[in-house]
Formats: C-alpha cells, structure tokens, sequence
C-alpha cells in the first residue's frame, strides 16, 4: 500500500485527513501494526523545543536618509553581522549585549517577536554613494522590510548527555552540572523528535514545510555538524509571523545567551516502512553520556543510555543513582504537535515533497589545527623543597633563585606548594617554624600533556599564577606560570 | 511551618535554638544553616501549633523572625518547563506533572536557591 503526499493534500483539502501525534502513533502502531496503521494514519506531527545557539536571524532595515553603508551595526547594544549588503545583518543567538549582562541576540529577537521596539545603532566609514557614517534609530518588525530567522543547526535528531566526574561545580551549554556526578543533563526529545520519526531521512528533506516558533518555516538543507544518527536541520522562517509563545530567549548561568526554538514537523505515513518509522520508542534510541570536566574535544564517554532511561528522572553511574535534568521542553514539544495537528486537520497546513534529500551519512570532522601547545613545552625546571626547609630558608631560595612559587615534595610527591605571599604572611605574622606549617595543601596542578589553555583557565578560575606540572604518580616535573602562558597565548 | 532565623553580631552568639526548646517544649528541625562570626541566618521548620509562642521566644532573644509560608516562586509567563533545574533540587521538591510542566512541592523547599542560579529563563526566585 502505497500513498503520494499528492493523496495526503487532497484529503487535507477535503478535511478528511486523519492526524496524530508521535505520541499516540506509538500506540496505534503497537495495536493495529504498521501496515494497517498506515492504512488508518495519513500524517505523524513531531515536535521538539530547545535551547539551540545556532540560530538567529537575517534583517534589512531599509534606507536611512542620507543613505549609510553599515559597517558595524548593534540591536540593543548587540552586534549583529553586516559584512553584506549596506542595511542586511544577521543577529545571533549567542552573541551577548556588550552593556547588559545576561542579555544577548536571543533576547533581541524575543522582544521584536513580541512586538517590541528595540534600539538600532550603526556606524559606517561614508562613501560617494553611503555617505553617512552613523545612526541610532528605533525598530520594530514593523519597520524592516524582511526578519527572516535562518538557523544553520536546530531540530537535533539526539545529543550527548552531559556530567561532570570533578569537585567542581561547572556551568555549562548543557546547564548547570554539580560535582562528582551529582546529576546529569539531556538535550532532545526523543521518540517525539522529528528526525528520529524519519531516522532514513525520506520525507524530511530540502524543502519541507515545517512549524517553526508558531510560523511556516522550511528546511532549507541539513545542518551544520549534521552527522546521522545525531542528524541536524537548517531551517528558515519569516520572524513577522512567529509567536512568542513558541520561543523564548535564554541565558545558561556561566555560559551565554541562546535560543529556545520550537520546531514541529509533519511526517507523511506513505507506506509501512513509515508507520514503523515513526512507532520508533525511546527506549530503542541511544545516546551516550559524557563527562564534561575534560576541557577537550574528546570527553571521555561514561557510559551508553537510552532516552527512555534519560527521560525517567534518574540514571545509574558507577553503581549510584544520578538524577537527570531535560533540557528541552517535553511540554512544549507536546503543545506544538498538538498545535500543528489542529493546523493540518483544519486544513491550514499542508504537507510538501522534499526536492532533494539530505544526506543520511556525514562525518562530523574536528577542526584542523597548527598545534595544540601542551604544557610541557612552556614549562620550567621547578626548584622543590621538602617540608622539613625552614621557612627562612624557603625565603632566601626564592630571594636568590628569584622564584615566586616553590612546590612541597615529600617521598617523591608533591604535597603542597607556598608562594612568595606564604612567606609575606609568615613574616608579618611573626610565624617561624618550617614550611609544612604554611604551605598550601590542596596544591592545583597540571599535567605535560594539558593544552595550555586549559591551565591558563585553571590559573584563572582560581585566582593562582602558577601550576606545577606533575605526572600520573603526582612527581614534579616542573612548573608553568602565568607569565610564561600569557606570552604564550598572546602571541 | 517554616522560620527564617536571621542573627545580627549579638544573637549569633547565643544558643537560641536550644533555648526556644527548652522554654516551649518544641521541636525544631533545622532545614539549613548557614553561620558566621557576625551574622547568621537558620532556615527551621516547627509545628503550625507552636509558631506564635516560637515566635515569641525567638524575638525575646533577639532574633529577626520572617515566617516562610511560600517556596521558591515560579514565573509560569517565563517558564518553559525544561527541566535544568529538576536535577539540582536539593531536596526533590521540583518534579514533573502529568502534562509534563515543571511544579514545585512547596513542603519540601527549603529556600536554597540552588534552582535559581541554572534556570535559563529566570523564571525562578526566592520570595524573600
């Protein structure tokens, strides 16, 4: 049995087409199975709402009076880019507001949809033809001539799950992730999504209509880092007919702004193959889970998980039960398939043919790099002292060798380390004794092999100026320091 | 019911918990604490019966009393009910519904603030 997307418009027109939710598709194929199912059920809608920074908009503001070329222009005090047309720029998501905190592209885009004026301020270097070289207007969607939302990556098909094996508390794209597997984070929403409706990628392909923030959007291809099964979409859609109810501006605590997006697609059930397709469950849908305190391309993988035991609330790690945040709106998504359900029956949405497929294999490829500097190549011989040195002595190698830091071996180990500050203190203190008494204890280090930025950010983050390099076995190798990286980094 | 406890340089020094004890006869369980040399703030819960007379002691000895009938609040206009702040709930009291938004059990807050620090949308704050 075989239907056209031709058949499925003909019945929208004549109102008599028969639409479901993924939700309850699951069911219906699980009943009926999938070739009487596909008899029953002509459309499967899918939706999904999530933080995605990879989306923004395109704008043309229209000719000021005398005309200016934009070079740099700002909505809200957020730079948008113009290296286009004199008066198109595309806003991001992600990029923040250079005066307001927590405030970013996300949120100017919130605001306009919500019909909202917002301050556009542009500065030019003036040509025969663009002479001017500022201005500062307001704007509202009203006002421009096209508000177009293009996002290069939404709609993940699934995502890695995120926690964090340190002590450390991190703020995160993934949200906020405590200490030594206190939790875990998710993005995606499974079985429901729109891609894992279509895993073969059949129907959803450039051209397809699709809901997007309340809007009719369409793909416009695959999108960046699109690499099946972890599949993505580049998507567009007028902003002048989006709601803001179907998105929302955020902004992830230590991290940045970004976008809520809400997609919804239509899945046209052609034949059984697509019955089946779209009766996919979480639990057949895997993902891993990955630790976030490796600051590198490659974070090591906990362990594998099904959305199923994701969507539950709590995971098991190392034998523990860790409990489990979604980042995308289960409740959103819901509304939004329940939303374009009542469009398609109402015969306000009809479904479209892809003219071309997106494709079902792609590598997602790390950048190409110079090099990545390691610590190893900036670090220094470290003069160490064992615990037993006085301090006066202590003092006196650092007068002399002109160190600030001299870390605390003991049997080979390094457990502790004191700065020239230590010994200001003890001085003022009028603190004699040996170091052991003053050193810190709970020493951060690095290891030869780190990038130099990650112990540039461990520097930073904890307000220190040097680290000493240890091996595995925690012996010191040597030692690298602020200055050193910074002439590093800087150049 | 649930007390806030908030010490100045003087009552932080007392030992005001087992003194209202002592003189109501009330159990009192500490929620969180949080104490310093000169200042201090205890979050308690006692029974709804005894919080006049509770009060009564505490504000003899000193102690700035806010009753906290309300937990952490919520912006429904704001939220969008994905669930960052599900998993860093101390105390379990943010959970799913059956439609899937994001509700908060009032009984078991305990006014932390955890949630407000991750929640994307700023839906979230502390009543006080």
């Amino acid at each position: 049995m075989v239907k056209t997307i031709n058949e499925i418009n003909q019945k929208i027109r004549e109102g008599n087409v028969v639409v479901v939710t993924a939700a309850e598709m699951k069911e219906i194929v699980e009943e009926l199975g999938a070739e009487r199912a596909a008899k029953e059920v002509d459309v499967v809608t899918t939706g999904t709402f999530g933080a995605m920074c990879s989306s923004g908009a395109f704008f043309n503001f229209g000719h000021s009076d005398p005309p200016i070329k934009m070079q740099r222009v700002w909505m809200n005090d957020v730079e948008a880019y113009t290296g286009i047309a004199a008066v198109d720029a595309y806003l991001g998501a992600a990029q923040l507001s250079e005066t307001a905190e927590e405030y970013g592209g996300s949120h100017v885009i919130e605001e306009l949809v919500k019909g909202r004026e917002v301050e556009l301020k542009a500065t030019a270097y003036g040509t025969d033809c663009y002479p001017r070289k500022e201005i500062v207007t307001e704007i509202s969607l009203e006002d421009v001539n096209q508000a177009v939302m293009l996002n290069p990556r939404n709609a993940y098909q699934r995502y890695n799950a995120a926690t964090n094996s340190s002590n450390r508390l991190l703020r995160t794209y993934m949200g906020t992730l405590l200490p030594n597997f206190g939790n875990v984070t998710f993005a995606g929403t499974g079985e429901i999504s729109p891609l894992n409706n279509d895993p073969e990628y059949r129907t959803i392909g450039v051209g397809t209509r699709i809901f997007l923030c309340g809007a009719k959007g369409y793909v416009i291809g695959e999108g960046t880092q699109h690499a099946p099964p972890y599949g993505t979409l580049m998507v567009k859609g007028n902003l002048k007919e989006m709601k803001p109810e179907f998105m929302r501006a955020a902004y992830f605590p230590g991290y940045g702004a970004t976008l809520f997006v809400g997609i919804g697609i239509p899945i046209p059930i052609l034949d059984a193959d697509m019955a089946r397709f779209t009766a996919v469950r979480n639990s057949e849908i895997e993902t891993k889970i990955i630790d976030f305190s490796v600051a590198r391309r490659d974070r090591p993988v906990v362990r594998k998980v099904t959305y199923e035991e994701l969507i539950s609330g709590k995971v098991e790690i190392n034998g523990e039960e860790v409990r489990v945040s979604p980042l995308s709106s289960f409740y959103m998504a819901e509304k939004i398939m329940e939303e374009l359900k009542r469009q398609v029956e109402r015969g306000e949405f009809s479904l479209t043919a892809p003219v071309d497929r997106i494709p079902t294999k792609e590598i997602f490829k790390p950048m190409r790099q110079r090099e990545i500097k390691v610590v190893k190549s900036v670090m220094v011989k470290a003069h160490t002292i064992p615990p037993e040195t006085p301090i006066e002595e202590a003092a006196r190698l650092m007068i002399d060798k002109g160190l600030n830091h001299l870390p605390v071996v003991e049997n080979d180990v390094l457990v502790g380390i004191i700065t020239s500050w230590d010994i200001a203190k003890a001085v003022a203190r009028n603190k004699k004794g040996v170091v052991r008494e003053i050193m810190t204890r709970k020493v951060i280090y690095t290891h030869p092999d780190e990038p130099v930025e990650v112990a540039a950010r461990k520097m930073e983050k904890n307000d220190i100026s040097a680290l000493p390099v240890v091996d595995s076995r925690k012996r010191v190798l040597g030692i690298v320091t602020s200055e050193d990286l910074s002439r590093l980094i800087a150049r | 019911m649930r007390l806030l406890l908030r010490f100045d340089s003087k009552t932080v020094r007392e030992p005001v918990i087992s003194r209202t004890t002592l003189e109501t006869g009330a159990l009192i369980n500490i929620l969180r604490a949080s104490v310093g040399a000169r200042r201090g703030e205890i979050l308690i819960e006692v029974e709804d019966e005894k919080v006049k007379e509770i009060e009564g002691v505490l504000e003899k000895l000193g102690v700035d009393v806010v009753e906290l009938a309300e937990a952490v609040q919520k912006d429904d206009e704001l939220c969008v009910h994905c669930g960052a702040c599900v998993s860093i709930c101390p105390t379990e009291a943010i959970s799913f519904n059956g439609e899937k938004r994001v509700v908060i059990t009032a009984e078991k807050c305990v006014h932390c603030g955890a949630c407000v620090k991750v929640c994307p949308t700023r839906a979230l704050s502390l009543p006080l």
